[in-house]
């Protein structure tokens, strides 16, 4: 009966070749408006680590003093040197990594090579375990490299591939701000959407060229990118280890509920002993976050781009109901033929199948239309001025969700227009003719 | 034009003429909202910067050692100077549409627990208010011997200026001269305030609230050069301000993002604004032209349907002008319904995005103004069925169907 039910839904279709295409128009610019909004959404809020963010912390301290105090205030949203080191060397977590971001002037030994600035992340050894950084080549440093203040680098892939033609260039030797490092290592492509663990430099910001030991990058003063949030007296930016500024980002790794419960209550306890000691002057205030509660904190995913998905569906909705009174004038106008459909034996089940079929293949040409418009509309979204512009790209399940949306939306504006349809009586429209 | 039978009609059509009604219903809220924020953006990149944008050229360094920085600055500023076409030369730590470099928060009393005020901190050398053009709106400038070297962030300097309008609000009725503005662990004292300077990062409700220091060019202060340029010669300045630095400091990077004219910097600043009010564009001509379609697909339809009927009405004397004004009232009829519904749901729509966005509240005008828009459209969109109506031969009514 399906293909009876095409064959009739076609034929219907090709008689008002004007109104089918303006309601296949309707659902299309309706999907397309939709699918290309719900898709930057999709990307922009996605979890970085599927399967492990929930597993990574970010720990807050107030290490503020009374200045200004006012009583359930958020903690700053970064961590002191002190606080950190002091975090970082306790080692309760199951992993921990202390960073920041920076620049550093690259002097590659090619003479074909101009200098030039790569962004840069100050870290600790950690930091590759814990984000599961892939690594082509080479291993990560250590912590002990890190103790020792070791003059280790590993860069990106691309970094690779534009100094050492992508080949293992472990071993070798990179000039930065006139010192040697020694190449331990090269990731593996790698970009982290969100770019979660800094959110300074821009929310979706590319990964950065180089990773250098924190230690080392603090010991040889090389410059940093990022937020600096001070207080107090002594904000020298000369002695950033001792001034009361938060400019570190602290991550931990933290396997169970039950350890980060624990590791909560060690942050309680760390703050009162630093109170204690008179470094903290504030009672504790403490937060630990993970991945997705930090980027909801953070309101990464912008505004507009809410408000462009909420507009699309607004869009959408209009279209539907424009195709729901397009299809309910199309079909009562068929009464007399469904009449006859219904004298000579149709069920009023048959009918409806009948006329959703015809709606589904409005959805469905609508989809395909609409999928074509949503692959203009992401291409006019890469062209826009925004760091997550690149990101805008179709995936499968978006792809799946734009004709489920497609399909499911035509059936439900069908679905009122056929049952209104097949509430004819026969024998009354049989006699009006 | 009797509206009784056209209303005894559309009762006949109640789900279809309904369907429309919400349709325009709809449109009108999304419409009002959509212009509302259309104009906002636009209201947002029109914000005044207080200096003369196409004149100003601004080089923007990366990596400045801060050892050799009174020296680097030295040399920048006489080379930049010697540039065919630049008439001043000033170090500064930011300009307007630039990249923020120092946002404090700052009190008015020394005993005052809480930093209520947050602004912009401009530090700038001798020649910055000359070259940047600002008017002085009271007091004085800065006596040579204020300047200051930079320490904390800030610069060891007695004296501070602020933005006119800005200082007004901060000292309502009170002159701000001899004022004491407390920041970081220093007491400035205002000794004038300025006409008018916008900040790096103007948003809606922050565009004016900067403050001006007297810094010594060098450690910390000699990374962002403003040029002041004869007119015309812009774009020239620029090209050999870059060649220069590459020749005169070829240890510092030049940042490509951040060295442009001020109005090319301010081009920048609002792209996603732009792009973002160009997409509102685009929903809302998308819109109006799937109403209007969809008016015409239902007109057409109920043309033909009632081609015998319209026959009938002309065979016993209807004109084509009263056809033709059957279908538009008609028209006039349900848009009028979705209107008065579309205000309503424009005002609730209004709400939410004024608790999710931080909106202010619809001005009342945009309703008329959505509300003509589509009578006007639907108007337009009816005129062709309408036409094809009144076009319908009174011998229609003596055919059989």
């Amino acid at each position: 009966m399906f293909g009876y039910y095409l064959d009739l839904a076609l034929r219907s279709l090709r008689r008002n070749k004007a109104l089918t295409a303006l309601m296949v128009l309707a659902i299309a610019l309706g999907i397309g408006a939709c699918m290309t909004t719900l898709t930057v959404l999709h990307v922009l809020s996605g979890d970085p680590l599927p399967g492990k963010s929930a597993q990574l912390y970010y720990p807050q301290l107030d290490p503020r003093d009374m200045d200004g105090y006012q009583p359930g205030e958020d903690p700053p949203v970064q961590v002191t040197w002190t606080d950190g080191m002091n975090l970082l060397r306790a080692g309760r977590a199951d992993r921990q990594a202390l960073m920041t971001g920076g620049a550093v002037p690259l002097q590659p030994a090619q003479s074909s090579i101009e200098p030039f600035f790569e962004n840069a992340r100050y870290t600790s050894a950690d930091f590759f375990p814990m984000f599961e950084v892939p690594i082509l080549y080479g291993r990560p440093w250590t912590a002990a490299d890190d103790e020792a203040h070791a003059r280790v680098a590993l860069i990106s892939r691309k970094l690779n591939d534009k100094l050492f033609q992508g080949r293992d260039s472990t071993g070798e030797t990179l000039r930065m701000n006139d010192v040697a490092f020694r190449i331990v290592g090269v990731l593996d492509s790698w970009r982290m959407t969100p770019h979660f663990y800094d959110l300074n430099n821009g929310s979706y910001a590319e990964d950065e060229g180089v990773y250098l030991p924190l230690t080392t990058a603090y010991e040889l003063k090389l410059g940093r990118n990022g937020s600096t949030d001070c207080w107090g007296k002594g904000s020298d930016p000369d002695h950033m280890d001792t001034a009361p500024c938060v400019w570190l980002q602290y991550w931990v790794q933290l396997d169970t509920p039950a350890k980060a419960a624990a590791y909560k209550q060690f942050l309680i306890h760390y703050s009162q002993e630093q109170k204690a000691l008179g470094r903290f002057q504030r009672p504790p205030n403490v937060r630990l976050p993970d991945v997705m509660g930090w980027l909801d904190y953070n309101k990464v995913v912008p505004g507009d781009v809410r408000l462009q998905a909420w507009l699309a569906l607004g869009f959408l909705l209009v279209c539907l109901v424009n195709t729901v009174g397009l299809m309910l004038a199309k079909f009562l106008r068929r009464s007399a033929e469904l009449g006859v459909r219904r004298a000579l034996g149709a069920s009023r089940r048959e009918v409806f199948m009948q006329l959703l079929v015809e709606s589904g293949v409005i959805g469905l040409t609508g989809g395909i239309a609409g999928l074509l418009l949503s692959l203009v509309g992401l291409w006019l979204v890469r062209k826009q001025p925004s760091d997550y512009a690149a990101l805008a790209h179709l995936d499968l399940p978006m792809l799946l969700a734009t004709f489920l949306l497609a399909v499911g939306a035509s059936l439900l504006a069908g679905l009122l227009p056929a049952w209104r349809a097949c509430q004819v009586t026969p024998a009354l429209q049989l006699k009006s003719n | 034009m009797q509206i009784r039978p056209i209303l005894a009609a559309l009762r006949r059509h109640r789900v279809a003429a309904f369907l429309i009604g919400m349709e325009i219903a709809l449109a009108c809220a999304i419409l009002c909202n959509a212009l509302f924020l259309i104009s906002a953006r636009i209201d947002t990149m029109q914000v005044s910067s207080g200096v003369d944008e196409d004149r100003l050229v601004v080089v923007s360094l990366d990596g400045v050692d801060d050892n050799a920085a009174a020296d680097l600055a030295a040399r920048l500023r006489s080379g930049l100077a010697g540039i065919a076409g630049v008439q001043s030369v000033a170090v500064t730590n930011a300009v307007p549409f630039g990249q923020q470099a120092g946002e404090a928060g700052f009190r008015l009393r020394a005993d005052d627990p809480h930093y209520d005020n947050q602004g912009h901190f401009y530090v700038g050398g001798p020649a910055l208010p000359s070259t940047l053009g600002l008017q002085l709106a009271e007091g004085r400038w800065f006596t040579p011997d204020e300047f200051g070297p930079i320490s904390e962030f800030l610069p060891r300097s007695p004296s501070i200026m602020l933005d006119s309008e800005y200082a007004r609000t901060l000292w309502p009725g009170e002159s701000p001269l001899g004022k004491t503005v407390y920041a970081i662990d220093k007491a400035f004292r205002v000794v004038g305030t300025y006409r008018s300077l916008l900040r790096p990062n103007p948003n809606p409700g922050h565009t004016h609230n900067t403050l001006l220091l007297a810094g010594i060019p060098g450690k910390g202060l000699a990374s962002v050069y403003v040029l002041r340029t004869a007119p015309g010669k812009a774009d020239q300045v620029l090209q050999a301000a870059r060649a220069l630095v590459a020749r005169v400091a070829p240890a510092v990077v030049v940042n490509q993002d951040y060295t442009d004219t001020i109005s090319g910097l301010r081009r920048s600043y609002f792209a996603a604004d732009r792009a973002m009010a160009g997409m509102l564009v685009g929903v809302i001509a998308a819109l109006l032209l799937v109403t209007a379609l969809g008016i015409v697909g239902l007109a057409s339809f109920w043309v033909q349907q009632r081609r015998k009927q319209i026959g009938v009405r002309r065979a016993l004397g209807a004109t084509r002008g009263d056809i033709l004004r059957y279908f538009q009232t008609e028209n006039f009829l349900i848009v009028s319904f979705g209107i008065a519904l579309g205000m309503v749901l424009a005002f609730g729509l209004n709400l939410v995005l004024m608790s999710r966005y931080e909106l202010p509240r619809l001005p009342l005008f945009y309703l008329p103004a959505g509300a003509l828009l589509l009578w006007v459209l639907g108007q337009l969109a009816v005129l062709a069925p309408a036409l094809r109506a009144a076009a319908v031969p009174p011998v229609v009514a003596t055919r059989s169907v």
